[in-house]
Parts: structure tokens; sequence; C-alpha cells
């Protein structure tokens, strides 16, 4: 009974361990700086925390009128008043050149991120290109600083990849910028850190982190002309209005309402990090967006069938 | 010593002059929200050299160091030993200078963590 409650504290705090979503497991420079601050702020308070307890026993069980009136003082004044300002000070000297952004120069990369309810709108903007449109998934290069240009579009979002960089506010008709620099290849995740609605518990968003080789490559293969396959799920598409709100390149669909599917095939997961990248799960997200995520804007389509559902999941599934 | 000397000794510290650091540490407070603001609205940037700020800072530091000093004078009144804790005139100077003085201090050390991130951070982000 005993070790039950030294456990729940415990699952408690290890509940949220995990190595893609995570700020202790960190791949970016930045997310790295904010964590050694972190635990020197948390080793200091447990070294603090300790003298504290200690001088309070020791205060307690001496006996009356060991310390003079004249020397109580003059500890209060050095242990309670000038010792915490020193050390409050110098803490905030150690810590504030952190939140100094990291310099760019104009051959960076720029990816701009809309927050919208409740998805990501991604454009990458390589320095004198034209701009690649992508949704609910960012890719950064490994070893190349990259500034996030963030706005909103309806409401208050923020930008979080834990193990990047800190958390940044999206805000309607205003830019904010984060600048990073990701150390580690590998899938990560991202979420929404400001309540924006319904489903913003659900406003998630795959980071993968790129050898910068790859990323240019990644990157370049919208220059050349994609061509699609026109099939019966490419007609259901069509027929269904789905390119009222959605681009695909290569097609004539180019409405910019809807997340950008592209390259919906080689998404690692369907409807902004929420649901695994099988043709089910995106047949059951068409046919009933509502169900998986209350509040998206997109209408359902409960008079499709689950076989037409299947066959847009597949067209889609194909999109690379 | 003249009378002329002592005029620390002729302003008495009083309820009123115990709040002076605190209301310059909110004046200060106050000052570095606007400045900042106005600097970024006006010029997009902190000034390269901001000479209000460090004027106004340094107006700030001058008075809170003024009245704390004061204070430090009067509470140290030649008198009986501590305990001052009875409730006469001069125990009362006393206790309102000590006050004095402590807010004082905590007041300076405000206005330099108020300064702190100027120092730091120059973007108006």
């Amino acid at each position: 009974m005993r070790r039950a409650w030294l456990c729940t504290p415990l699952l408690l705090a290890t509940g949220g361990c995990n190595a893609t979503q995570s700020t202790l497991d960190v791949f970016g420079a930045e997310a790295r700086e904010i964590r050694h601050i972190a635990m020197i702020l948390t080793v200091g308070a447990i070294v603090i925390l300790a003298i504290v307890v200690a001088l309070y026993v020791r205060a307690v069980r001496a006996p009356e009128g060991r310390l003079s009136h004249e020397a109580g003082m003059r500890m209060v004044l050095w242990v309670g008043a000038i010792g915490p300002a020193v050390i409050l000070a110098a803490l905030l000297v150690y810590a504030l050149p952190a939140m100094r952004p990291r310099p760019t120069s104009p051959v960076d990369m720029v990816i701009r991120v809309e927050g919208e309810q409740f998805w990501w709108r991604v454009a990458y903007v390589p320095p004198g290109a034209t701009p690649m449109l992508s949704a609910n998934e960012v890719r950064v290069p490994v070893g190349r600083t990259v500034a996030f240009e963030l706005t909103a579009q309806d409401v208050l979002h923020s930008f979080w990849i834990p193990g990047l960089a800190g958390k940044m506010d999206m805000i309607p008709g205003r830019t904010n910028r984060l600048v990073v620099r990701a150390e580690k290849a590998g899938r990560y995740r991202g979420v929404c850190a400001e309540f924006c609605g319904l489903s913003h518990a659900l406003m998630a968003f795959d980071v993968i982190a790129m050898p910068a080789d790859a990323f240019d490559a990644w990157l370049a293969r919208d220059s050349v002309s994609i061509a699609r396959s026109a099939g019966r799920g490419a007609a259901l598409f069509d027929a269904q209005g789905c390119g009222g709100c959605h681009a695909i390149r290569g097609t004539s669909h180019v409405a910019t309402i809807g997340p950008d599917l592209s390259h919906f095939g080689e998404r690692l997961t369907v409807g902004a990090g929420i649901l695994p990248p099988s043709v089910e799960a995106t047949a059951a997200f068409i046919r009933a967006p509502q169900a998986t995520k209350p509040g998206v804007r997109m209408p359902a389509y409960p008079q499709l069938s689950d076989a037409d559902a299947r066959m847009i999941a597949t067209y889609l599934k194909g999109l690379r | 010593m003249t009378d002329r000397g002592k005029w620390h000794e002729r302003l008495k510290v009083t309820l009123w002059t115990l709040i002076v650091p605190p209301i310059l540490w909110a004046g200060h407070f106050l000052f570095s929200y606007l400045w900042a603001a106005i600097s970024c609205a006006k010029a997009g940037a902190f000034m390269t050299f901001p000479i209000v700020f460090v004027a106004g800072t340094l107006l700030a530091l001058a008075l809170i160091g003024l009245s704390g000093w004061i204070a430090w004078r009067q509470g140290g009144t030649p008198g009986s030993s501590a305990p001052h804790e009875d409730g006469t005139d001069i125990d009362r100077l006393r206790f309102i200078a000590k006050s004095t003085l402590l807010l004082a201090g905590l007041s300076f050390v405000g206005v330099l963590f108020t300064v702190l991130p100027v120092i730091f951070l120059r973007d108006c982000m």
C-alpha cells in the first residue's frame, strides 16, 4: 500500500515520456539551451531547498537564546535578502541571452506557417525561389538555420515543437519570427499550444528533420511538373467538389481554403497529426470529419458510399 | 555640526516617506515600458544609445539610494540597545526608518532587474 503511494506520482511524472514530443529529448539547438537552463534551475532549486530545510531544522532544534538578536538580524539580511538577490541577479544575467533570437542571413530558409482551426498551412520559401505549399507537416534541414514566420488566420494559436525550440504565438494580423537550428535527423511532433477551439488538442503536426542534401532534393522535386493519374478516385474528387477547398498541384485544383493535398501520400499522419496514414482512416475522415475532429470546418460527406470514400482516399494516398 | 549639516535629520521619516522607494520603482517600471513601446513604435528598434532610458534609470536609482541613506542615518539614531519594539517616538522612528531602508533595498534591486532585459535584448520581437 505504501509503495502504491510512491508509484502514483512516479507514474504521473513519467506518463508523458516519449522521444518525439519532448523538451527533454531534444533535436534542436534552441531546445538544448532551454533544457540546459531548466536543469540548472531545477538542480539549483533543490540545493537551495535543502539548505533552507536544514537551516529550519537547526533553528527549530537550537536552544533559545543561542543566537543574539543582532546575529539573527545579520543572518536574515545575508541569507534572506542579499543572498537571494545576488542569486536571482546571476540567474537573470545567465538566462537572458537565451531570449536573443539566433542571427539570420538572407540565404537562410524561411518557412511560413499559418495556424487555422484546426490545421497548419505551411509554405517553404527558399531564397530566390517560388514558395512550395504544404500542410500539417514541417520538414527542416539538419545543420542549417531556419526562420519560421508565424501567423494565424482566425484565432490565436501557438506553434510549438518541444524538441526543437520554445513556443511562439500565432496572432492574426501579425507575423512572429522563430529562428531555429535542427541538430539531429528524425521524426518528431509539434502541437498547438494555445487553446484555439473545440479541436485544439487535436491540432498537431509531424516534424521531420532531414539531412540537408535530402531536404534540398525533397524541396526541388516540385520544380519539375508532376504527372497526376486520372482514375476513378480523381473523378470522384472532382465530382464531390473536393477541389473547391483543396489544391493538388498537377491538376486543375488550386483552391487554398483547406489543406494542400499535393503530397498527401507522403504524410505520416492524417487530419493534422491525429490519425494513422491509412486508406481506412482517410476514408472515414472524408465521410465524417466531425467524428474525429469536433468543430472542424470541413463538411461531412455522409452521402458518399464507403467504397467511394475509399476510392478517393486511395487516390490521395497515391499523391507523392 | 551646524543645523545645515543635519538636514537629513530634520527631514523625519514618516509613513509618507516610507512609500517613496516603491513608488520610484513603480514609476521606473512604467517609464521602462513607455520608453520601450515608444522606441519600438517610432524607431522600430531600441535606440542604439538609449540616453533617456539611462538618465531615467540613474535618476530612479539615485533617488532610491538617497531615501535609503536618509533612512539608514535616522535608523542609526543613538539610544537604547535592540530590540527597538516599544511604543515610543524614537522606536517608531527606528521602525519606519528600517522599513524604508529595506524597501529602498528591494526597490533598488527591482529597478536593476527591470533594466537587465534592456541590456540583453535589443529587438522589439
